[in-house]
């Protein structure tokens, strides 16, 4: 529920808090309850026995129960059931009362009779508080009904009454009759406000009585009575204090009334009471005498009850309504009225303290949660509105040690993106390990092993910006081990730069080893355009023959895994001296090359358009700890939809829901994010180990369905059969098994060579089915990739 | 398991007393009792007594139970086996038919009976019992220490214990290691590692039971080795970080250290654990152990497949078929089989896998060879359809078999 009503659970002794809350609720709130509502209502119709409530009662116990639906049905059926039972009652109530009365009085008068104790008080009260009308316009019938009980605690009740010392049978029935008798006339004079100081009496006895009758009162009589009337508890005394006219067209008869008028609107200034004896001023003082000018007249009235509900529930507990039935009817009776959240919250506050303690502790939660307001921004069109530069991710891939760090650090750092010092400092630490010529591949190498073993392990994201296009580059590893780092890396690309060794031996060795993995890796990623960067022609002088050599063959290869040959291009560049990368190359060797240099093959590329407007789908890079202020971020490319602070969201396959507590688009604060950038989200009311970096990020009003087994239409890179693969989504790394080869398919068309063959040669398009271990976030369409044994086998789509 | 009375008839029916000794030896009574099997062994039974006067008394009392087996449940985590059934043997505490299950324990004689009915209705002890009983018992006595494996990447690691007949995942460890980040990220990815790092090494000590308070580097008790196999660099460091534990804060770790190996393995699933066993360091540790003869020939069999020779062949019909051409037989033809196939519930499956063995065995003169579906071997198998066959000429495969119906090819993967 809102924090308001856990706010009122500690404040009910607090008048100050702010009411607004109430006044005007959370439209979200109230949708909320009126979905319960009409959930309460049907549960109660169609449950056994059926009852039906008003929508007031219903949205009432709602907010008691914090909303709870089947807290709420429980309640509202017993008081139903109770009120049902109670009108039974009333009419056999006479009887059972005079069996009552003759109980006590055939029996000693014994000095509390805890059984029937409140009853009468709220009788004697109730009368009390007419004791200043005028009770001529009254109906006499309902004179008598007020009247005719209240006499008759005097009899067995009252320690110090004088009537209560009469212990015989025989003076206690005279007393009766008498009272009977006198049942019409008695109240008139009672209440006439003539006698004030005798009305008061009785009934501040009883009330004391009441209030704590945990402790026997069997004080002397005389002293009793003197301290009662010497030390009125301000709690008792005020109790009359609210005597409203209006209730005197009222009558009342139950306790409900009395609490009715507690809440009820503004007191009137005048103290219509008779003012304390000498005696009981001398003795206590004129301070005690509460004010009736008080403000928070209701208050004390509801410690007494709380008191006297808390200590005497048995007795109370016969055919009258429940204490909540009491509240709730008096709420109800003032509903509007500013009073009211006051009273009923402290009221509920300290009633679920005594009555559902446990319960109460189990909705306290220790952990606090955090709410951010959203801005309910619409994010698309703030998109559009935004002046931003285009923006392009590249992934640099190639075989180990082709040189795709370091020319990415010179790409950096002659861009402006790192400043000479870092590189300096970079510089001279890696001389210091005899790795002098790693120094520029320290600026994506950041890792302690990366950097200790000159590889790359890890992709790593770095950007910068040229006048017209802000770059994000993904370096990703060459080594085979970390093809998978690789895949994640590229699955976040929309083009590609292959680096190629120009030296002798390295590229032949490099189109045996990952040079041709990864371009068919991107490839089947959906990579469509290609820059060949080939890499340390310094090296070999800048050979123009060597150059060609490369491309026809790189070009051969690269038509035939699928890319069309306007989208290669080729660049013979130097990453360590940094020639043909950002400048032109001043070497004379070089001066054959009049194409564009690699910064502007990279300015080339098209804009590239993202899923804006489908389902948020997001999956996780990295989970990590951003500092103080964001225990628990993630971060990743938003592959589709668009998500703003404030959000609610899903992580899939844990199914927990997470706040977004704060955005960041590539490393600048901003309100909103959309597929296609790099984002990290600061997230709020989430336990960290349900995130992991391949997760997939979602809505919970459009979750993204986990999977164990899929089928799918995948290029064969190797030789297919029935087998263990690992499968590859991004981050997503699973076990898996090729569980059924469903049928070989024409490349071109798709049709259906060869149902169910038994082992697919490489090249050759297949349908295959595959079974995983585990639930794992996946839909249609994606990409996968297959590997087992670390190679890559198989390429292709869900379907 | 050690053999202590074996009274096995010429007609398959009979007898045999068996007393397991090891946790592996109750994987192997799992292969060996079969649904309607009559097994005795020692009960703990609670009997509940009711008085003359109402009361009632709950004992548990020590029984010997003779049940005909219903159930079968094998935990292969702890090793523990549970055998459910109808008692059929009349005690003063129990009455003919009523249930029980019987947890088979260490170190206490069963007996096993199977039986051939006169119609044939049982399959009694047929071949395949008798060898998996000859496995089991191991008269030569060369069972080799097992191994134990630690499958790792980056925040990932499955320790398992490789055993002669079962690779058993003992422990997954799961971490999240957040990754490296530009601008100063690298502490936490190595703060990360280190944390990965300890864990693993704490569940590593724990599943192999290592005394690490004890510092006597003298004492006997044999080690395992320990595989530690990671792509990248993750199993390496792992193994320095023992060392730099056992040179610090842990001396007992030196004891271990000289039987820790570190491997290249493709992943950190347990899918990489075939390549972990092919590789030369443990080769030589386990040498010519029925692991690795299984890993072999299954390595074997796909190199067939892949070259695409047609001389190799998989799936229960495709292989039957080959069977009756001919081509698994004398000069080369090895009928691969996984044993879960054995362990049908169905008796006319049984017979239909036992008669294959036994035609291809002593008919065709052909190799047999049953992998354990619990090693990776038998997985990759099981992939297969638990049933493949290496052949001695190119069998050409029947095109219309594959295209008369999805029916008759339902029976793979599936089982």
């Amino acid at each position: 529920m809102s924090k308001n009503r856990v706010k009122n659970v500690g404040y009910d002794d607090d008048d100050f808090y702010d009411d607004d809350g109430y006044d005007s609720p959370d439209p979200e709130e109230q949708e909320h309850l009126k979905q319960c509502t009409v959930l309460v209502s049907v549960q109660l119709q169609t449950g056994e026995p059926s009852v039906t409530a008003s929508k007031e009662e219903i949205q009432e116990a709602l907010w008691h129960y914090y909303n709870d639906v089947e807290k709420t049905v429980n309640y509202l059926r017993g008081k139903k059931e109770k009120e049902a039972q109670k009108q039974q009652a009333t009419t056999s109530g006479l009887k059972t009362k005079a069996q009552v009365w003759e109980n006590i009085l055939t029996g000693l008068p014994v000095p509390v009779y805890p059984a029937t104790a409140s009853r009468p008080t709220a009788h004697f009260s109730a009368a009390e508080f007419f004791r200043d009308c005028p009770w001529l316009n009254v109906p006499a019938h309902r004179k008598a009904e007020i009247l005719v009980e209240p006499l008759y605690p005097r009899l067995g009740l009252l320690g110090g009454a004088p009537e209560a010392k009469k212990g015989s049978k025989l003076a206690a029935l005279a007393a009766a009759r008498k009272a009977k008798a006198s049942g019409q006339t008695t109240p008139a004079s009672e209440s006439s406000a003539s006698q004030p100081e005798t009305a008061e009496k009785p009934k501040l006895s009883l009330q004391e009585r009441l209030a704590a009758s945990s402790r026997t009162p069997k004080p002397a009589e005389g002293l009793a009575g003197l301290r009662r009337l010497g030390k009125p508890s301000p709690a008792v005394s005020s109790t009359p204090s609210p005597a409203p006219s209006e209730s005197s067209t009222r009558p009342a008869r139950t306790e409900e009334t009395i609490i009715r008028q507690v809440n009820l609107g503004p007191p009137p200034k005048a103290d219509l009471r008779a003012p304390c004896s000498v005696f009981a001023t001398a003795l206590i003082g004129k301070e005690t005498r509460p004010k009736i000018t008080e403000p928070n007249h209701g208050r004390p009235m509801i410690v007494d009850f709380d008191e006297i509900y808390g200590h005497n529930t048995e007795p109370f507990d016969f055919s009258g309504p429940s204490p909540d039935d009491v509240i709730l009817k008096a709420q109800n009776a003032s509903q509007g009225m500013k009073s009211k959240p006051k009273a009923g919250a402290a009221k509920d506050a300290s009633k679920k303290g005594q009555a559902d303690l446990a319960g109460g502790m189990n909705k306290l939660s220790v952990e606090e949660k955090v709410t951010v307001k959203s801005k309910n921004l619409d994010v698309l069109a703030e998109y559009n509105k935004s002046k931003r530069k285009r923006s392009a991710n590249f992934v640099v891939i190639g075989h180990v040690d082709a040189g795709k760090s370091t020319l990415m650090g010179r790409l950096l750092a002659d861009q402006g993106a790192i400043d000479q010092r870092t590189l300096d400092r970079y510089r001279k630490e890696a001389e210091k390990i005899g790795k002098g010529s790693f120094a520029l591949a320290w600026v994506l190498d950041q890792g302690s092993e990366e950097r200790a073993r000159g590889v790359t392990i890890d992709i790593a994201t770095n950007k910068f910006e040229t006048e017209n296009t802000a770059f994000t580059i993904v370096d990703a590893p060459g080594h085979r081990d970390f093809v998978p780092n690789m895949i994640a890396g590229a699955s976040q690309a929309d083009f590609a730069v292959l680096v190629i060794d120009s030296s002798v031996g390295k590229f032949e060795s490099g189109l045996k080893g990952q040079t041709k993995e990864h371009a068919l890796l991107v490839r089947s990623m959906g990579v469509q355009k290609i820059v060949v960067a080939v890499n340390k022609m310094d090296t070999v002088q800048w050979d123009k023959d060597r150059f060609e050599e490369i491309e026809q063959q790189i070009s051969a290869f690269l038509t035939t895994a699928g890319f069309q040959s306007k989208n290669i291009s080729f660049v013979p560049c130097s990453g360590v001296l940094g020639d043909n990368i950002s400048r032109r190359s001043a070497d004379v060797h070089a001066s054959w090359y009049s194409g564009r240099i690699l910064i502007e093959e990279l300015e080339d590329s098209e804009p590239y358009t993202h899923a804006l407007d489908k389902p948020l789908r997001m999956t996780i890079g990295d989970v990590f700890r951003g500092g103080v202020q964001s225990p628990i971020s993630i971060s990743g490319r938003l592959d589709a939809g668009s998500l703003q602070v404030g959000d609610q969201i899903l992580t899939m396959p844990s199914g927990e829901s997470a706040l977004i507590r704060s955005i960041e688009v590539d490393g600048e604060p901003n309100d909103w994010a959309v597929a296609g950038q790099n984002v990290v989200l600061n997230l709020a009311n989430i336990d960290p180990i349900h995130l992991r970096s391949g997760d997939v990020v979602c809505r919970s009003s459009s979750p993204i369905p986990t999977i164990t087994t899929f089928t799918a239409k995948v290029l064969a890179f190797e030789h297919l059969m029935p087998m263990l693969v690992d499968v590859h989504r991004g981050r997503l790394h699973v076990p898996a098994r090729i569980s059924k080869l469903v049928a070989s398919l024409d490349k071109a068309s798709g049709a259906t060579l060869k149902k169910r063959p038994k082992i697919v040669s490489p090249g050759t398009v297949v349908r295959v089915v595959v079974e995983m271990d585990t639930a794992v976030p996946l839909e249609a369409p994606t990409r996968v990739v297959l590997r087992t044994g670390g190679s890559t086998v198989a390429a292709g789509l869900l379907e | 398991m050690r053999l202590v009375k074996n009274k096995i008839e010429h007609n398959g029916s009979g007898t045999v007393t068996l007393l397991p000794e090891e946790p592996e030896d109750m994987w192997h009574a799992y292969n060996l009792i079969r649904p309607d099997d009559l097994l005795r062994a020692s009960a703990i039974r609670r009997v509940t007594s009711v008085q003359d006067t109402g009361s009632t008394t709950s004992t548990r009392v020590h029984l010997n139970l003779v049940i005909r087996v219903k159930n079968l449940d094998f935990d292969p985590q702890s090793s523990q086996l549970h055998v459910s059934g109808q008692i059929i043997n009349e005690t003063p505490h129990t009455k003919i038919g009523q249930f029980h299950t019987l947890d088979l324990e260490l170190n206490r004689n069963f007996t096993l009976e199977k039986e051939v009915g006169a119609n044939g209705e049982g399959v009694g002890w047929d071949s395949i019992a008798v060898e998996m009983l000859k496995d089991a018992v191991d008269e030569g006595g060369n069972r080799r220490a097992e191994a134990v494996a630690v499958v790792m990447q980056e925040g990932l690691a499955h320790i398992c214990f490789i055993g002669q007949f079962q690779t058993i995942l003992k422990q997954k460890v799961e971490m999240s290691v957040p990754r490296k980040r530009q601008g100063g990220g690298g502490g936490d990815h190595d703060k990360g590692m280190g944390k990965f790092y300890r864990v693993t090494l704490e569940t590593l000590l724990r599943q192999i039971d290592f005394n690490t308070t004890s510092t006597s580097t003298t004492s006997n008790e044999s080690v395992r080795p320990i595989l530690l196999a990671s792509p990248g660099f993750v199993a390496s460091g792992f193994h320095k970080y023992m060392q730099t534990e056992a040179s610090t804060t842990t001396p007992a770790l030196r004891k271990l250290l000289p039987s820790v190996a570190v491997v290249h393995s493709a992943s950190g699933y347990m899918n990489s654990l075939s390549e972990v066993l092919q590789s030369p360091a443990v080769k030589t540790l386990l040498a010519d152990t029925k692991y690795a003869r299984e890993t072999r020939l299954m390595d074997e069999f796909l190199d067939q497949l892949r070259k695409e020779t047609n001389k190799a062949t998989y799936g229960p019909r495709e292989v039957e078929s080959a069977v009756d051409q001919g081509a698994v037989g004398r000069g080369g033809g090895v009928l691969i089989m996984s044993n879960k196939l054995f362990r049908s519930q169905n008796v006319a499956e049984r017979k239909r896998w036992v008669s294959l063995v036994d035609r291809v065995r002593d008919v065709e003169g052909g190799e047999v060879r049953i992998l354990s579906s619990d090693h990776e071997s038998g997985r990759r198998l099981e992939g297969l359809g638990g049933i493949a066959a290496l052949l001695t000429f190119p069998v050409m495969e029947e095109d219309d078999v594959s295209e008369s119906g999805e029916d008759n090819g339902d029976d793979y993967g599936s089982d």
